[in-house]
This record gives C-alpha cells, sequence and structure tokens, in this order.
C-alpha cells in the first residue's frame, strides 16, 4: 500500500498527507492500521488518526496544536473549520 | 555516539578545523585583509561591514561577535587587521582575544604607513601562523566538547515533518551523549513560548524564554505592522497550518525534546551544556554568525526552497527537505530528509549524525567545498550615528 500519511510523533492524533487524499480511500498508519478517510484530505493538511471530541487537543509534534471546535471523525479532515487556536496568556 | 578527533586550545575548546583567520576590526580594513588573503590563500578572511559609528547594545554585540569569532575553536590563530581611527580597534578586539590565552596579532593600516605596507606585513604575520598551525594535529575527544548550532533558510512545507523533526533526532543524540545544542531563531519560537517554558530546567530558564519570545514578537509587529500577521497568524497558511503553534513547532522541532538548560544572549558562549536557546533573529545568516560566535564547531542548516550559504570558518551541513531539491542542487546539498516518507525520521536523523561525524573528523561539508564564505552578518538593533 502506498505510503499515504506521516505521524511524527507516537502520541499524535493527527497524520501529515503526503498527497491529496480522496475520500473513502483506506490509509495505512504504521503501527497503527489502517483507516478510512471520510474527507477529501488536501496534500499537507492532517488527517485525524482517531476521533476528537469538542474542546479536546490536536496533538501533533506531541504538542497541543489547537483544540477541535467541533466533533472531528477518525479519519477526518483536521484544520481551521473544526480546530480553535491554542489560548496563551502573555 | 562515538567521539570526534579534534584540535585542543589552550582555553579548554576542542575545533574541528584548524583555520588561521584575517578579521578586519571595522569596514574601513577589508580591502587591506582582502589583499593579505590575495598573497596568502590558505587565509580565511572575515570581511564585515561594522566596527564603527555604534554605541551601547550594538556596539557590544558587534565586539563580542567579532572577538569571539577570532577566538573561535575552529581557528588556531587571528590577525586583526584596524585602521587606527574606528570604535572598535585592533588593539581592543586582540586584547579581548590574548586574554584568554588564545594566538593573535594585531596591525593598524594607519600605522603601518597605508594600505601597500599594511598588506605586506600581515600577510608575513599570516604566513608565521600558517605555519605554526600547520604543526598543530588532532587528537580524540568526547561529544562533550561539541557544540552544534542548527538553523533553517528557505523553508517549504516539507521543512517542519522531514528536516527538521530529523535534526531533531540528532540534537537529542548530542545531548543524550553530553554535547550541547544550540536552537535559535527566535521569531520562529513566536506562539510556542508555553511549550518552550515547560521543558526549562528552571523558572528562571522559562522567565527568560518567555522574555525572549514576548520581545520577538513585538520586535515582528513593530518592524512588519499589518504584514506581521503573515509570521505570527496562520492566516496564509492554506498549505495545511491550522495555528501558530502548528507552525512554530515545525521550526523547534530542529532542537529535538530534550529539557532546556539555558538561554544565551547573540553570541554569547553557553557555560553549560544541554539544549540552549539563542536570543537571535529568524534571519539565518544574522544568527548563523551568532551561533558561530557562541562557539558552536558545525552548522546543521535544514532548507526546503534550496539556501547554499556556508560560514567562513565552520562547516554547515545541509539537510534538504525533499528528494526533488537533494536531486536538484546536489552539489550544495548534503542529506536529503525527503528519504523520511520512506524510512521515517528516526533513521534520516542517524543518517544526518552519521555524516556530521565524518564532517567533525574532517570531511568538508558541500558548503565547504563550494567556498560559500560571503561576509559575516551581525545582528543589529539600531541604526549607526
Amino acid at each position: 500500500m502506498e505510503r499515504l500519511v506521516l505521524v511524527i510523533n507516537e502520541n499524535d492524533n493527527v497524520a501529515v498527507a503526503l498527497r491529496e487524499i480522496v475520500a473513502g480511500t483506506g490509509v495505512e498508519v504504521p503501527g497503527r492500521g489502517v483507516l478510512k478517510a471520510v474527507d477529501d484530505i488536501p496534500y499537507g493538511h492532517k488527517i485525524a488518526l482517531e476521533e476528537i471530541p469538542e474542546g479536546h487537543p490536536v496533538v501533533k509534534y506531541g504538542e497541543t496544536i489547537g483544540f477541535a471546535s467541533s466533533h472531528v471523525q477518525e479519519g477526518g479532515w483536521v484544520h481551521t473549520h473544526n480546530m480553535g487556536p491554542v489560548e496563551v496568556n502573555s | 555516539m562515538s567521539g570526534f578527533n579534534g584540535f585542543e586550545r589552550s582555553d579548554g575548546t576542542v575545533g574541528v578545523r584548524n583555520h588561521v583567520v584575517v578579521i578586519p576590526s571595522v569596514a574601513c580594513a577589508n580591502g587591506v585583509a582582502a589583499e593579505i588573503v590575495r598573497q596568502v590563500p590558505q587565509a580565511v578572511p572575515l570581511y564585515h561591514g561594522h566596527g564603527c559609528s555604534r554605541a551601547g547594545r550594538d556596539l557590544e554585540l558587534h565586539f563580542r561577535t567579532l572577538s569571539n569569532l577570532a577566538r573561535h575553536p575552529n581557528v588556531s590563530a587571528a590577525l586583526v587587521v584596524g585602521l587606527g581611527c574606528e570604535v572598535i580597534k585592533a588593539d581592543l578586539l586582540s586584547g579581548e582575544v590574548s586574554g584568554t590565552g588564545r594566538r593573535v596579532e594585531h596591525i593598524d593600516i594607519q600605522a603601518e604607513g597605508g594600505s601597500r605596507r599594511a598588506a605586506e606585513k600581515g600577510a608575513g604575520i599570516v604566513r608565521n601562523l600558517l605555519a605554526d598551525a600547520a604543526k598543530e594535529s588532532r587528537a580524540a575527544v568526547g561529544i562533550d566538547r561539541l557544540i552544534v548550532g542548527l538553523e533553517c533558510g528557505g523553508s517549504d512545507a516539507f521543512s517542519g515533518i522531514t528536516a527538521n523533526p530529523a535534526v531533531g533526532v540528532l540534537s537529542d543524540l548530542v545531548v543524550a551523549d553530553g554535547g550541547t545544542v544550540i536552537l535559535t531563531e527566535n521569531t520562529e519560537m513566536i506562539g510556542t513560548s508555553h511549550i518552550l517554558e515547560r521543558r526549562a530546567v528552571s523558572p528562571e530558564v522559562a522567565e527568560r524564554i518567555r522574555d525572549m519570545v514576548a520581545r520577538a514578537e513585538k520586535r515582528t509587529r513593530d518592524i512588519l505592522g499589518p504584514l506581521a500577521s503573515m509570521v505570527i497568524a496562520p492566516g496564509n497558511m492554506d498549505g495545511g497550518m491550522s495555528s501558530i503553534q502548528e507552525k512554530s513547532l515545525g521550526c523547534i522541532t530542529k532542537g529535538g525534546s530534550s529539557p532546556i538548560t539555558r538561554v544565551v544572549d547573540y553570541a554569547e558562549s553557553p557555560t553549560g551544556k544541554g539544549l540552549v536557546l539563542m536570543d537571535a533573529p529568524g534571519y539565518d545568516v544574522e544568527s548563523m554568525a551568532g551561533v558561530v560566535a557562541a562557539g558552536a564547531q558545525v552548522v546543521i542548516f535544514t532548507t526546503g526552497r534550496g539556501n547554499p550559504i556556508g560560514f567562513p570558518i565552520a562547516p554547515v551541513i545541509k539537510v534538504a527537505s525533499t528528494s526533488k531539491l537533494f536531486a536538484s542542487m546536489e552539489d550544495d546539498m548534503d542529506v536529503d530528509a525527503g528519504k523520511v516518507l520512506e524510512r521515517g525520521i528516526d533513521e534520516v536523523g542517524r543518517e544526518v549524525q552519521r555524516l556530521m561525524m565524518g564532517v567533525l573528523n574532517g570531511e568538508p561539508a558541500k558548503a565547504e567545498k563550494n567556498r560559500q564564505d560571503g561576509i559575516l552578518c551581525l545582528y543589529t538593533t539600531g541604526p549607526s550615528f
């Protein structure tokens, strides 16, 4: 199966699409089996490796990069339409 | 990782190269420095545009950078060429270097009676320094004597998922073996202050991180005005970046996951080991001068668009973010991190490590083969007078 995604850190709940992935495509995630893309995932964008309930962190590089602003299904596209920013007190 | 063979210096540092440098104390001496190098091509010039008409903070930054480069571990000996009426005088710079026990000579163009006489005398001095340098030899030392500087320049969408994470693997390996890694480019830390603070070894270090990143953000807003959102906000991130944290994490992942042991000023040598942050800007050539002046013997430089620059006295190892870039600029690129897609981040990180060990022991990096020396660009905070 062609390598479609890259998981950067073992704690991540999203992976990076290495090419455009069409909804319905089976995506092999090394060490985690195969999941089905439920949205079209643009090249370079993020696909959810598991269900991310609203308000839960989106994790990439092993760190929180934002919070789900609505429920994200496994295999869903994660971007600014369903991910809110990290609020930082500075 | 095993150690490397380097040149042990009188101040306890270890070089991976054995250069004799000609360093102008002021821009007005660049021409004489160039003539000396024409006469003695084995010497390495450190051309720059500074040394006068500065005071306060910028004078401190430039003096520290130039003196630290003149006594850099990769330098066997230095000749400082001054004019005579400048702010950073040759004898001041030379005195700062000799005070640490390192070998340095200096001449002034006005005192020697002009350019030709100064160049003749300088060339004679440099020939002697080179003859002495040739007698020095390498000895085996541990990774605890190594400082690795990290840079990125001309990044692309792959930099944050291939080249930078692979370099992060190398950084963790160096720190695990007792070495030092310097991560800088504070513009690219914006939005991740809370993450970096959490990795700090002490509340004091966390405070310095918070201060540094806050100033970087303010500076970026002050300089760019409405365009600051191009750097600070994810607004233009059609490539898949969904937050500033995601963008900045793609840069700081070069530093790996080790605790952050301290924050140093531009061109300031770290006094301890481990992962160190330097307060230097995102402009790669300026921050690279700061990192090398801090004592980094080697620089690992990731690039996505293809940046060929090197540094006069330190090998700069180029890590290409894609196989396409590696193939199209193979004369400039040392490592193809596009292989991450087939072989994983860890394996490519270890390839960077293997290549770096060869370079430490004397193998030339591509930027050295190409003589990508250029001129020094020094960080400056205000106008000259």
